[in-house]
């Protein structure tokens, strides 16, 4: 365990690597990636590469399996009884799934918004506050909640109240709420799984506009059932149906040409 | 003719529907006078021998002397006592049910059991404490015997209390911590329990007002009827309220009923007393459930 902890905290430290390196190597990468949820398989033999401070958005009809895939990445598939992972999943070549590494270890470096805002009932502060904590980090926590909410874009609506309720905000507000708390750990990647869709949209616009600034300094894996948001916010777009990921490349090209006939069909509205 | 045409058979299920309504009514009247009926009783024979001395006394073999300071004492130690025991060991095991235990066989197995011993009469109880605790571990017939017994017999109610308090816990705020890297027992202690603890506490209360009122239980590990002192510590041998009103209400001389109907009356204010407590805690809470 030990060892792999070090191995994890050595890519962590060394999170500002070269742009040539960013295109080259990719931060978080499956490998023949198969979930079972009982004998059904939900994501079958998925290959894909996320590329290091990029936008990668996953769409596709429902129950295609691109939730199952997302928290793939942090290891959340874990927490539900039942699910079975094969196959490999690597994070700056470390793989996420071998038996040594504890999932403790791997949320805390990849982060997770999810579709419904779940602060915590507590204070604003503490909500933000609370996972360096847990994780044992030192230092100036007023400072370091204030860095994070001013990263998302909800510092100057909430600085007034940091003792309120987190329950208290707006829908949209919660949301940006629990971005700031996964910011607050310094992840390098964060995973969003449909965050917009409890949301109206204007709450929608900022949230978009968060994301748009964020990649500067994080990786961003985006699942979303609406394609425009896809296509507004993402650099590269995979697109899955019934479990397999049927098409994977730039957003732009995915969009305007797409090589498969379903990709083809599904983002023109012929189905799903 | 009205669009709104009387239908065939209308009147008779008109009629039905009354005799029906009002036969609930009745029940629920039944119970209400009946419990009336009893608390005036007892109000009449008690309410003159309540008095500051009531409260200061220990019983007498003279009944206008007679106190309830032994008996009400008791009652506190073996609560106290009761909630110090049940309370993390109950709510610990909830916590190893809800969130550690693999559902499997084994924790439906163990699930239906307690279940089961929540059922089981409180006289069960009583013996196995008089054997175990009394004799076995030779506490002797003291009040921490007795609360040992009355915690076995009230921890599947604070388990199953405690239980449905923690399932009631969205799992979207387990997920919340858990994404944050959180272990599984920080994501507990920071959030689930917090958050479970009005229900947990609730139900802790109303099992303590169970295990005030029960007699039996402690009647056979030992709790005496005419004790002059109040327990000077967790070995001292004590009475109870529950038990003080039955030694008195046993006795053939009528000047002890009075006596009796007034400790009745306290242990009722008692009792009251935690319900409020469980629903005020309850609704103060509830407010800030997401």
């Amino acid at each position: 365990m030990t060892d792999v902890t070090e191995a994890l905290n050595v890519t962590y430290s060394a999170a500002a690597p070269t742009p040539a390196a960013q295109e080259s190597r990719p931060i978080l990468e499956t490998r023949g990636l198969t979930v079972r949820y009982g004998a059904s398989a939900a994501v079958k033999n998925v290959a894909v590469k996320i590329g290091e401070r990029h936008i990668t958005a996953i769409i596709g009809p429902s129950g295609c399996g691109k939730s199952t895939l997302i928290r793939v990445f942090n290891r959340m598939n874990d927490v539900i009884p039942n699910v079975h992972t094969e196959g490999q999943v690597l994070y700056r070549d470390q793989d996420l799934y071998a038996p040594n590494v504890d999932p403790v270890e791997v949320r805390r470096r990849i982060g997770m918004v999810f579709q419904k805002p779940n602060p915590f009932p507590k204070s604003i502060f503490e909500n933000v506050a609370w996972g360096p904590r847990i994780n044992g980090w030192k230092g100036n926590v007023k400072e370091m909640v204030e860095t994070s909410l001013r990263k998302a874009a909800l510092w100057n609506e909430v600085k007034d109240k940091l003792s309120d309720n987190g329950l208290q905000l707006s829908g949209g507000q919660q949301q940006r709420l629990c971005i700031a708390r996964a910011i607050a750990l310094e992840p390098e990647v964060i995973l969003m799984d449909e965050p917009c869709s409890a949301l109206d949209p204007v709450a929608t616009g900022k949230i978009e506009e968060l994301i748009l600034e964020l990649k500067e300094r994080y990786t961003i894996v985006i699942v979303t059932h609406n394609m425009q948001q896809a296509a507004r916010v993402s650099d590269f777009t995979a697109f899955m149906c019934m479990g397999d990921l049927i098409e994977f490349g730039p957003t732009t090209q995915l969009f305007t040409k797409p090589v498969q006939k379903s990709t083809e069909d599904y983002i023109t509205g012929r189905f799903g | 003719m009205s669009v709104l045409q009387t239908s065939p058979g209308v009147n008779r299920r008109r009629i039905a529907n009354r005799i029906f309504a009002l036969l609930c009514m009745m029940s629920v009247l039944f119970g209400i006078v009946l419990l009336f009926l009893i608390l005036k009783e007892v109000w009449d024979q008690g309410a003159s021998s309540i008095s500051h001395r009531f409260f200061t006394e220990p019983p007498s073999r003279f009944p206008e002397k007679a106190g309830v300071q032994s008996a009400l004492w008791g009652s506190v130690w073996i609560v106290g006592l009761v909630a110090l025991i049940s309370l993390p060991v109950g709510v610990a095991a909830a916590v190893y049910l809800e969130e550690y235990s693999r559902k499997g066989r084994l924790s439906t197995f163990i699930e239906l059991n307690i279940s089961n011993l929540a059922g089981v009469p409180s006289i069960v109880f009583g013996i196995l404490g008089m054997v175990v605790f009394v004799r076995v571990l030779a506490l002797g017939q003291s009040v921490l015997a007795g609360a040992m017994t009355m915690s076995l017999l009230v921890l599947p109610t604070v388990i199953i209390a405690a239980r449905e308090a923690i399932r009631a816990v969205p799992s979207s705020m387990r997920h919340a911590a858990l994404a944050l890297g959180a272990t599984k027992w920080q994501t507990v202690a920071s959030h689930v329990l917090p958050t479970a603890l009005p229900g947990i506490l609730t139900g802790v209360i109303l099992s303590l007002s169970r295990a005030i009122g029960e007699t039996a239980p402690l009647l056979m590990v030992g709790a005496a009827g005419y004790i002059a002192f109040p327990p000077s510590g967790p070995l001292s041998s004590f009475t109870v309220l529950p038990i003080q009103i039955f030694f008195w209400a046993d006795l053939p001389n009528p000047g002890y009923r009075g006596p009796a109907a007034a400790a009745i009356l306290v242990l009722l204010a008692v009792l009251l007393t935690m319900n409020a407590a469980a629903v005020i805690i309850r609704q103060r809470f509830q407010r800030y459930k997401p």
